[in-house]
């Protein structure tokens, strides 16, 4: 029962940490917003070509907003010897992990999520979409928390993450958009949205269901050379 | 009786013998203090023995279990500090103390606050981490020690950026541990102020 | 211990693999050499034409093969990197790492004449097609694998946090293969490929085996040239990698 009260101890010292970092929070929200606005930009403010386009826009903001959180991940624990403190317990690596994408996600995820109606109404999204982009939206995040889980746990210990990071993420990001503005295309071409929703589900089942344990297993590398 | 035994023991760095057959045999309320010059590889060995390092040995016994391939019987009753504190500065010092001992899956066994007054933080329970100076952030590193039920603690270097007072701290620390039947392997080279040890192990390059 | 474990056993030890490298390179250079040889003679100049898409087909003698070693080296990868994981064997982190660059290079080539053969026959060089976009991810996933592996300034953590990479990308790849046909399918509808469902003549054909058998050969001949020097790399601290260097000198 340990591993279930030492997850719930880092899910709630994840929280508070955040709470004390609002700022930083807010970050990937202000970027998502910014690179709505240059889009808007270039198609040059015109309401039906931005509604038009408006779903894929608002899917690759949000995986992008939520890709520059995962540097976030682990990096300071790993640079402060939290890291190996977690490593030297007799507590399981991947109940951490998967704790730990859990927070966040609550954090990031989340929040994101609540921006999503921002950014559609930004875009003039067609209001009958927004309940079918919500919800894709919602299990993309928490699947795409989980390929950040894995890609922030081979990284953590490493100087410099970013075009790494991303190189590493993206591609594996690619069934979750397919699926996700898949489900919101099927929804605007007057279809169910029903399979790119299941098959939406099934990916971030599987994602969340291995992650931890992958990320478990990449935390344990570069443990020999200590911060 | 013995409560920890490593026997010949040797760690590698990049293909080359850090140091070889080292034993250890520790009993309660023993203690050994660990010795070599910088790079020896005593933080390795520390690191070695709680699984962050690959560490080859002929055998590895805690309380009479072995834990050569698997370390959790020993890491059930380890507790390891290191160079890098593990405290973040934004949470309190009470905050910092839970968290530690709660991701490692423990409980705090008595008051937090007599706890902070034992290491000497009376006053600065709820003060965030980052408005402490480096000796008072030492001390909250040591706190999760004592507040846990750890029958072995691997201290590296525990004296550093600590004043005298905070050494003689240390040491009172050590002593209750040890009365109580605990053990520790402590690394420093820094040996003036040092009480006794029940043993000496000198790292040396083979 | 049975006859063939206890060889397979012996040969994880780095001198012994290092000998048998030393004596295969040769012969599967030579096979791979002779087999290509024949093969592309045949595929380019003594099959027929193909009745529709004319002399632009016989680009599959080499993207066909490349494909298919595209693809077989991310697999082969990924399980020499769970081999490394598990067992903890230093050769597999080795031969993982040899693998990766011969893997991307064989994607680099599939595109580059699937691109090539897409101009004759669909008018641009890039179609998003559903086979082509999933060999570009492909080819992103080796350069992930390569990155990683050369970030950590350690051979060894590299190698493995590569394995773990290689691994979850070994799940994804059908996941993705399969998204991306669901997508093509939903937008596109079915493009013309480069080899289509009909049978493939035979006269066509085993100049195709050849050279796929060539391609074989070549891996085998890159990968034990790579692992052998990767291996003597890291081995320069023992006394068998330094006797050899000294013994050469």
């Amino acid at each position: 029962m340990s591993d279930f009260s030492a997850t719930s101890s880092l899910l709630f010292r994840d929280l508070t940490l955040a709470w004390h970092r609002r700022s930083d929070v807010l970050q990937p929200l202000a970027f998502a917003v910014l690179v709505v606005l240059l889009f808007a930009i270039t198609l040059g403010g015109d309401r039906a070509r931005l509604s038009a386009m408006a779903a894929p826009i608002i899917w690759v903001t949000v995986l992008l907003a939520n890709f520059l959180s995962f540097d976030q991940f682990f990096r300071e624990d790993a640079a402060d010897g939290t890291l190996d403190q977690w490593l030297s317990s007799a507590v399981h690596m991947s109940a951490l992990c998967f704790g730990k994408a859990l927070a966040h996600w609550l954090v990031y995820g989340l929040s994101l999520l609540l921006a999503t109606p921002v950014l559609a109404m930004l875009l003039s999204l067609d209001v009958s979409l927004l309940p079918v982009l919500l919800v894709s939206i919602a299990m993309g995040t928490f699947g795409a928390t989980q390929i950040g889980l894995v890609a922030s746990a081979l990284t953590a210990r490493l100087r410099r993450g970013g075009i790494l990071l991303a190189l590493i993420v993206l591609p594996l990001f690619l069934p979750l958009l397919i699926f996700g503005s898949g489900a919101v295309d099927a929804v605007q071409a007057g279809l169910s949205a029903r399979s790119a929703l299941l098959l939406l589900a099934a990916q971030t089942t599987l994602l969340t269901t291995l992650a931890p344990l992958a990320a478990a297993a990449s935390l344990r590398i570069g443990s020999d050379q200590p911060p | 009786m013995s409560l920890f035994q490593l026997e010949h023991a040797s760690c590698e760095r990049d293909a080359e013998l850090l140091f070889r057959a080292v034993d250890i045999d520790l009993g309660e309320g023993e203690w050994l203090l660990l010795e070599g010059a910088n790079g020896i590889g005593k933080s390795t060995l520390l690191r070695a023995l709680v699984g962050l390092y690959p560490l080859n040995a002929r055998s590895m016994n805690f309380a009479g279990v072995d834990v050569l391939g698997d370390r959790g019987p020993l890491l059930a009753h380890t507790r390891w500090l290191g160079h890098a504190l593990a405290i973040k500065r934004e949470l309190s010092v009470i905050e910092n103390l839970r968290y530690a001992l709660g991701i490692a899956g423990r409980v705090i066994e008595s008051d937090p606050h007599a706890l902070c007054a034992l290491v000497g933080l009376t006053g600065y329970e709820d003060s965030p981490v980052r408005t402490l100076s480096a000796g008072q952030k030492k001390r909250v590193a040591l706190l999760p020690l004592i507040a846990s039920s750890a029958k072995l603690w691997l201290l590296d270097e525990p004296f550093a950026n600590l004043d005298t007072r905070g050494i003689t701290l240390v040491h009172r620390l050590l002593q209750t541990h040890l009365t109580r039947g605990g053990s520790a392997v402590i690394a420093s080279h820094g040996d003036a102020q040092l009480a006794a040890p029940s043993h000496r192990l000198t790292l040396v390059s083979p | 211990m049975n006859p063939l474990l206890r060889w397979f056993h012996s040969l994880g030890s780095p001198p012994t693999f290092y000998r048998f490298a030393t004596r295969w390179i040769p012969w599967t250079g030579f096979a791979a050499l002779v087999l290509g040889a024949i093969g592309l003679y045949f595929g380019l100049f003594r099959a027929p034409a193909d009745y529709l898409q004319g002399e632009s087909f016989r680009i599959i003698y080499l993207h066909v093969p490349s494909a298919w070693m595209s693809l077989f080296i991310y697999v082969l990868m990924a399980i020499y990197g769970a081999i490394a994981l598990i067992w903890r064997i230093k050769l597999c982190e080795i031969l993982m790492m040899a693998a990766a660059p011969i893997g991307a290079m064989f994607t680099a080539v599939t595109l580059i004449t699937g691109m090539l053969w897409g101009k004759p026959t669909w008018g641009t060089y890039w179609e998003w097609d559903a086979r082509m976009t999933s060999e570009l991810v492909l080819l992103f996933l080796y350069f992930g694998v390569l990155g990683l592996a050369n970030a950590y300034d350690d051979l060894r953590q590299g190698a493995r946090a590569a394995a773990v990479l290689a691994l979850v990308g070994v799940v994804n790849v059908p996941i993705i293969h399969f998204s991306v046909q669901w997508w093509n399918t939903l937008h596109q509808g079915e493009s013309v490929q480069i080899i289509g469902k009909s049978t493939i003549h035979a006269s066509m054909l085993w100049p195709l085996l050849l050279v796929a058998a060539a391609s074989k050969f070549y891996f085998l001949f890159a990968l034990l040239q790579r692992a052998r020097t990767l291996l003597l790399e890291q081995e320069r601290g023992k006394s068998w990698a330094r006797e050899l260097a000294l013994g050469a000198r």
